[in-house]
């Protein structure tokens, strides 16, 4: 049963095409990694993936339903939420509010209930804050809930962005390299988080360095290079692809 | 109790019931009840225009265009074509959140400050038409303004007119902290901080930022419809650009992303050249000078400083 379908997708800067016809298939319920080497176009397919860029070319089929060319928040409301390499937090909030702003589409309140602040929109607001906190919980940031984001440390804001991508109740979880920068232990920690996740019936996609993490928690690993698919099956027959072995290591690494 | 006092939206409204309240003891004639009047239109202004800086990153250069099509729409409305002057405010209150709506909607589905630009161009056309359309609008020289009355009630004399603004600033206060603590402040806050993962949380950006450029214009032309109809009369320089700046100015330096800094700011930077009349001729200098000053030594404004100072003590 796939969640996700991508169809020859494309995104072209001027003349470099950054992701050059890819297709791919996203499982319920898995964990499906991209890996490739730097500037193999896995962040670009990323974005693509979540409106923040239009495709040049190409679907995107969620549950059947064509996404190209809509607006990230689209994406958002149909059920794609993705955290960032490079941390997006909101700094000029509370940790929890952050979580909170995860819920804007289930909150649904109207200009004029928040204008007046109706007692239906204080209740709604008293468990979203109680369901942020429940997530915050969940991604083991229990001894933060009172914290405001700028004064946590890097490790616990990447596990922040995950509750916040969750809080939107997505059907497929995209995250971009949640390991990097990470000691050891703390990858240890995200790894278990992810499985966790899948045990919750999440889809996942992440876009990974760490060949450590990504071979221990695959289902499925997609492998890019220049832009192009250059293999794609299960994590241990992926490793041992000697396409994917030139890709990273160069041509003579296969003859030895 | 003390919890329920010491949330800012309970207890900084009971500190500002109680200074508004307090403060005719300390009024000793009309020329200071006009100066606190002339505090709280300002301020409403404020209020309304820190949704938009302060909350949503984006930057309007012409709230006294607003200002002005709220003050002369209603008086023309209300003088000359005899309309009541509270569905003149209404009608004109409108007019402008539609022109609001026109300008921004266009302009804020582009990233970057393009909204200045456009506001800045707006501004300067309302002012140009109001001192050449003498016809409609008496030109250089201005228009007198019917009265405020309700319900047949004329609202004249600085007592009557400080508790109505008064009242009136509260309401405003109260629906800005109502705003900025909701599900909508909050995804303000957000696409301020980071835009793309405002959009990606499921945050329509665009849209957002058009509603709130509405509410602020909105502020804007309720407040420049009362002062028309307070001061009785009108001219073009209560529309001009200075008085743009002068509103940017009074946000940003009693703090961005604070209602009750909007308020500070615009009672400081209202009072200060009334007080100091030698200040006159320079007026323009101060108010540059104090832009830059805010910006160097407490680039988050006079109240969140303030505040940051309070909390940095209890710690101790």
């Amino acid at each position: 049963m796939n969640l996700l379908r991508a169809e020859s997708l494309s995104k072209e800067f001027g003349g470099l095409r950054a992701v050059d016809s890819v297709s791919f298939e996203v499982s319920h319920g898995k964990v499906t990694s991209i890996i490739g080497p730097n500037g193999a176009g896995k962040t670009t397919l990323l974005n693509l993936l979540t409106g923040i860029y239009a495709p040049s070319g190409g679907r995107i089929l969620l549950d059947d339903v064509d996404l190209a060319g809509r607006a990230p928040h689209q994406f958002a409301e149909a059920g794609v939420a993705r955290t960032f390499q490079n941390l997006q937090v909101f700094f000029n909030m509370s940790a929890l509010e952050n979580v909170m702003v995860g819920r804007y589409r289930r909150e649904r309140c109207s200009l004029a209930t928040a204008l007046l602040r109706t007692p239906a929109l204080a209740r709604a607001e008293r468990a979203c804050r109680e369901e942020a906190a429940e997530l915050m919980r969940f991604v083991g940031l229990a001894d933060w809930l009172d914290a405001r984001s700028e004064a946590m440390p890097y490790g616990a804001l990447k596990r922040l962005e995950i509750a916040r991508a969750l809080a939107t109740e997505p059907r497929l979880l995209l995250l971009d390299e949640p390991a990097a920068g990470l000691n050891p232990a703390e990858m240890r920690g995200i790894a278990e988080l992810i499985g966790g996740l899948c045990a919750h019936g999440r889809t996942v996609m992440l876009v990974e360095h760490n060949m450590r993490l990504v071979m221990g928690i695959s289902d499925h690993v997609l492998v890019l290079d220049y832009g192009r698919k250059l293999a794609e099956g299960p994590a241990d027959a992926v490793r041992h692809d000697p396409r994917v072995i030139e890709a990273y290591l160069g041509a003579a690494a296969r003859v030895h | 109790m003390i919890s329920w006092l010491a949330s800012p939206r309970r207890g900084g409204l009971l500190a500002l019931l109680a200074v508004i309240a307090a403060l005719p003891l300390a009024l000793p004639n009309n020329y200071f009840y006009e100066v606190a009047i002339l505090v709280g239109l300002n301020a409403i202004v404020c209020v309304g225009l820190n949704l938009l800086i302060g909350y949503a990153g984006q930057i309007s250069l012409g709230h006294a265009g607003f200002f002005g099509l709220g003050a002369y729409g209603s008086a023309i409305l209300s003088t000359r074509f005899n309309w009541p002057p509270l569905v003149s405010i209404a009608a004109a209150t409108l007019g402008v959140a539609a022109i609001a709506y026109l300008i921004g909607r266009p302009i804020l589905r582009l990233k970057g400050h393009y909204l200045a630009m456009a506001t800045l161009g707006m501004g300067v056309i309302v002012s140009i038409v109001a001192a050449t359309e003498d016809r409609w609008t008496g030109g250089p020289d201005g228009m007198p303004v019917t009265p405020l009355s309700i319900l047949g009630a004329t609202i004249s004399g600085e007592g009557t007119w400080y508790w109505v603004v008064g009242a009136l600033l509260l309401a405003a206060v109260w629906l800005s902290l109502n705003l900025v603590e909701s599900p909508t402040g909050r995804a303000l806050r957000a696409l301020s901080a980071s835009e793309v993962a405002a959009e990606v949380s499921g945050i329509d950006s665009a849209r957002q930022k058009v509603l709130i450029f509405v509410i602020s214009a909105v502020f804007a032309a309720v407040a420049g419809s009362l002062t028309a109809h307070y001061s009785s009369f009108i001219t073009p320089s209560k529309l001009s650009f200075f008085h743009s700046i002068e509103f940017v100015t009074m946000v940003v330096f009693g703090g961005m992303a604070s209602t009750y800094g909007a308020v500070v700011g615009a009672a400081v930077l209202t009072t200060l050249p009334q007080l100091l009349t030698v200040f006159r001729d320079y007026e323009m200098v101060v108010f540059g000078a104090v832009m830059v000053g805010t910006m160097i030594f407490m680039p988050k404004g006079l109240v969140p400083s303030l505040g940051e100072l309070a909390a940095r003590r209890d710690l101790r």
